[in-house]
């Protein structure tokens, strides 16, 4: 019990991250597309938890809103939407390639490992109260990120609301039916 | 004790992951899902460097990168329509010419 409490947090960090890279390499080899999904449901739901684990309790929730609530359901509705029985079909990976992107990958997984463990980021950070504080007095994280946010940083806040209109009318204008495409005779019909 | 080490190698593991899935697999909603393995990474990354400095800043850019995936969600699903309308497949090998 003593070990438990000691160690409480570092077993709440090993099994999340456990579960999230378990949910990662699901993405990645399952051959149906919706277990993919729930592979990253799993994997967005480990994330949020890590995310309180380093006091960012208002980007957990935001996590969970966003990618669990909104994209997750969105992935979801493209699966049903295009007929997934043709998904199936086939194999679920490009030919040629698998071997040579997992040696990428690994590679690249190693190098960066070189990098971060030879440097000093081991030593702990200065604890939560710095991510709570708004003009000296402790108040919460929710109010801290907003702080920072809307004073530091409202520039690039705009900006990112026009990325999120032009991204909406680029998604609208893609969805159309007559997409100017099929107008020119592009279209083969099966 | 859990310090930024562990969240960055963790970053990394989900990083080379979503990187394998991008470049591997056939499907394309596979794809875009790799690549929010890939968004996932770099806010852990920010967030782990958030706390280990103390500094606010990290969880701010963390919140823009949520954006910007939910906007490059939006844009992949509405070519995943398009292109399912177009080729009637969502396999990545089966686009493979410029005129539609």
């Amino acid at each position: 019990m003593g070990f438990l409490t000691a160690h409480f947090a570092a077993i709440v960090f090993y099994v999340l991250a456990a579960l999230a890279v378990a949910g990662g390499v699901g993405v990645i080899t399952f051959k149906n597309p919706v277990h993919s999904a729930l592979s990253l449901l799993g994997t967005f739901l480990m994330v949020a938890g890590l995310f309180v684990l380093r006091h960012a309790e208002f980007l957990a929730a935001v996590q969970l809103l966003v990618y669990a609530g909104g994209i997750m359901v969105l992935f979801l509705f493209v699966i049903m939407l295009v007929s997934y029985r043709k998904v199936g079909s086939g194999s679920a990976f490009l030919p040629d390639r698998t071997p040579l992107a997992v040696a990428a990958g690994v590679l690249l997984g190693a190098l960066v490992a070189f990098g971060v463990l030879a440097g000093s980021l081991g030593r702990p950070g200065p604890g939560p109260e710095a991510l709570q504080t708004v003009e000296h007095s402790v108040m919460g994280n929710t109010q801290a990120v907003g702080w920072v946010l809307y004073r530091q940083y409202l520039v690039p806040f705009e900006i990112v609301s026009v990325v999120l209109l032009v991204a909406m009318i680029g998604a609208i204008i893609f969805g159309r039916k007559d997409a100017g495409l099929e107008g020119r005779g592009g279209r083969m019909e099966p | 004790m859990i310090t930024a080490t562990h969240y960055v190698v963790l970053s990394l593991i989900l990083f080379s992951l979503g990187v394998i899935g991008l470049l591997v697999r056939r499907n394309f909603i596979t794809v875009l899902m790799s690549l929010e393995l890939i968004f996932n990474a770099a806010n852990l990354n920010l967030i782990a460097f958030s706390d280990r400095l103390g500094d606010l800043s990290g969880q701010v850019l963390a919140v823009f990168i949520i954006t910007i995936a939910a906007a490059e969600a939006a844009i992949g699903l509405g070519l995943i329509i398009a292109l399912e309308r177009l080729k009637r497949t969502v396999n990545l090998d089966d686009a493979n010419e410029m005129r539609g």
